[in-house]
């Protein structure tokens, strides 16, 4: 087991790597950069400017001094925000982010686990058909239409919620609903399927033979034993909601990392659009990495490997 | 100018007075040439790139698929984001973008089935006839597991126009005003976004359009995988 984990946190370490450099290189290569405006500025003051930020060293010089930053935990002077660092940015934006993926997987979990099981255990009845309906349905559905739809109905007409006040009660239920609603679709079908191969199982066929209740049949024989593809998609699955939250956070207005983001991109803030992407990317390295530990936990043939 | 649904304008007119129905249907140019472009890009590439790692084996399939990892764990849509900064917010930069972000995925596929292939006879049987490496990737084994291919190729394409809409709706996707060749549902639904509260007719139909759209191809990669693959079918 340790050895594996080692390979996988020296792969995450590669990964990260990998995203730094690459942002790096691609918005140093950009034309134009942060300080164009429409009237120039004085050359002195331009020459002033890029001494500040270091821009006048050789390309290798920049991200040396970038990487070494990195390494360190600083992630760099915003160009934008000139009393904030990068890393204070983050700090004030990810909790917003963070709260709203978590509340989204956790909702999705809710509602897709016991569909999952309840389709699979009345297969081919009307529950599974509606199971199943749903899912094609919300896979198909981009969460940006999902949650104009939610604000139109539940903010517009019937007033339930307060679109666009993040930190006012209830302001995070739409928005994590819309979040939730994909991965929730595609946990549903996954584990539809695979209880469903699991079902066809001798050792199931053993069980009821021997007279347990179907229920412990279904949780406990088969359910378990359905969980390992389920686990294994909680990893891309939470990049799904860590990289669609900047689109949620653009429809309600939430002030999280993803509109940052945003606006950093149009606003050629390039040290923070880097810092986002890395941060962003460390919660999906961090994310693969528990699922790989989950593994051992649910199955136990993983552990001797 | 701006016209609800009727008669003269079935889904009614925007804020130019230009008809929504004609701009979706342009749309529709958009969003289908970006949606399969990106899949037939990132088919062609992953699969060569699959085909020759699984032939290959050992340390250069190692090598190969460790890249394929660390291109799996990047999040995409930042990576589109930097990438089209870069190649620009026009039909072709998007759809390279995209493309160099969904690659991996017919990668994969295409090396696992040539890993089970290429033990079977009929490769032995080719080599031993005489037939170069080449023509055993292309001509025997890249015919058998096409099927697989195809599968992923279908739902590759309704991948790529969520991501291509959910980025021109938050106005990072295709953003070129002076294109004649059509409007990006995506830019369109936010255009109607911005008036949603007084004009929901104007997001009400790009979105619609995008739905039943990415619905469709989604039904037509169930029903291939239904076909082609016979495992699957009873489920």
């Amino acid at each position: 087991m340790a050895p594996f984990l080692i390979k996988r946190l020296l792969h995450g370490v590669a990964v990260l790597w990998v995203v730094a450099t690459l942002t790096f290189a691609l918005l140093r290569l950009l034309p134009g950069g942060p300080f164009d405006r429409d009237r120039r500025l004085p050359p002195e003051v331009m020459a002033n400017i890029e001494a500040k930020y270091h821009l006048n060293e050789p390309f290798l010089a920049q991200y040396a001094r970038y990487i070494r930053g990195i390494a360190a935990g600083d992630l760099g002077p915003s160009y934008k925000y000139i009393d904030r660092t990068v890393a204070d940015v983050v700090r004030d934006t990810l909790p917003p982010s963070m709260f709203l993926g978590i509340f989204a997987l956790a909702l999705a979990l809710a509602v897709s686990l016991p569909l999952g099981v309840a389709a699979a255990a009345w297969h081919d009845r009307w529950i599974d058909r509606a199971c199943t309906t749903m899912a094609t349905l919300g896979i198909s559905l981009p969460n940006f239409i999902l949650g104009a739809v939610l604000i139109w109905i539940f903010s517009l007409k019937l007033g339930w919620f307060q679109a666009a006040r993040w930190g006012s009660p209830g302001s995070a239920v739409l928005p994590a609903i819309t979040l939730g609603a994909m991965p929730c679709a595609q946990l549903t079908y996954l584990l539809r399927s695979s209880m469903l191969e699991t079902l066809g199982e001798d050792f199931i066929r053993t069980a009821r033979a021997k007279g347990v209740r179907e229920a412990l049949v279904l949780f406990k024989h088969a359910l378990r034993n359905s969980l390992i593809p389920v686990l294994t998609l909680l990893g891309p699955l939470f990049a799904i909601l860590v990289a669609g939250s900047f689109v949620i956070e653009y429809v309600f207005a939430i002030p999280g990392m993803g509109r940052f983001f945003i606006t950093a991109v149009t606003d050629r803030d390039y040290p923070l659009v880097m810092g986002v992407t890395l941060v962003y990317t460390a919660i999906l390295v961090c994310a693969n990495l528990a699922v790989d530990m989950l593994y051992s936990v649910v199955d136990p043939r993983v552990r001797t490997r | 100018m701006l016209e609800s649904p009727g008669t003269n304008h079935w889904f009614g007119t925007d804020e130019l007075g230009r008809d929504l129905f004609t701009r979706i249907l342009y749309g529709a140019r958009v969003s289908l040439t970006v949606g399969i472009g990106t899949a037939l890009v990132a088919l062609i590439v992953g699969t060569l790139y699959g085909l020759l790692s699984g032939y290959a084996g050992g340390s250069v399939d190692n090598l190969l698929m460790r890249i394929v990892d660390i291109f799996y764990g990047l999040p995409d849509l930042l990576i589109f984001v930097l990438l089209s900064l870069f190649l620009g917010r026009n039909i072709v930069g998007v759809l390279i973008a995209l493309g160099f972000i969904s690659w991996v995925r017919f990668a994969r596929v295409a090396r696992g089935q040539v890993l089970q292939a290429k033990e079977l006879v009929y490769v032995e049987s080719a080599r031993s006839i005489g037939a170069s490496h080449a023509r055993v990737l292309l001509r025997h084994i890249l015919p058998n597991i096409f099927a697989q291919l195809l599968v992923t190729l279908t739902f590759s394409i309704p991948a790529a126009i969520l991501a291509e809409s959910t980025l021109s709706f938050i106005g990072l996707g295709i953003n070129d005003p002076y294109s004649n060749w059509g409007t990006s549902w995506g830019t369109l639904a936010q255009d109607g976004w911005r008036a949603m509260r007084s004009y929901p007719h104007l997001i009400f139909f790009p979105a619609t359009a995008i739905f039943l759209t990415i619905l469709s191809f989604n039904f037509l990669g169930n029903g291939l995988r239904d076909i082609l693959d016979p495992k699957t079918r009873r489920l």
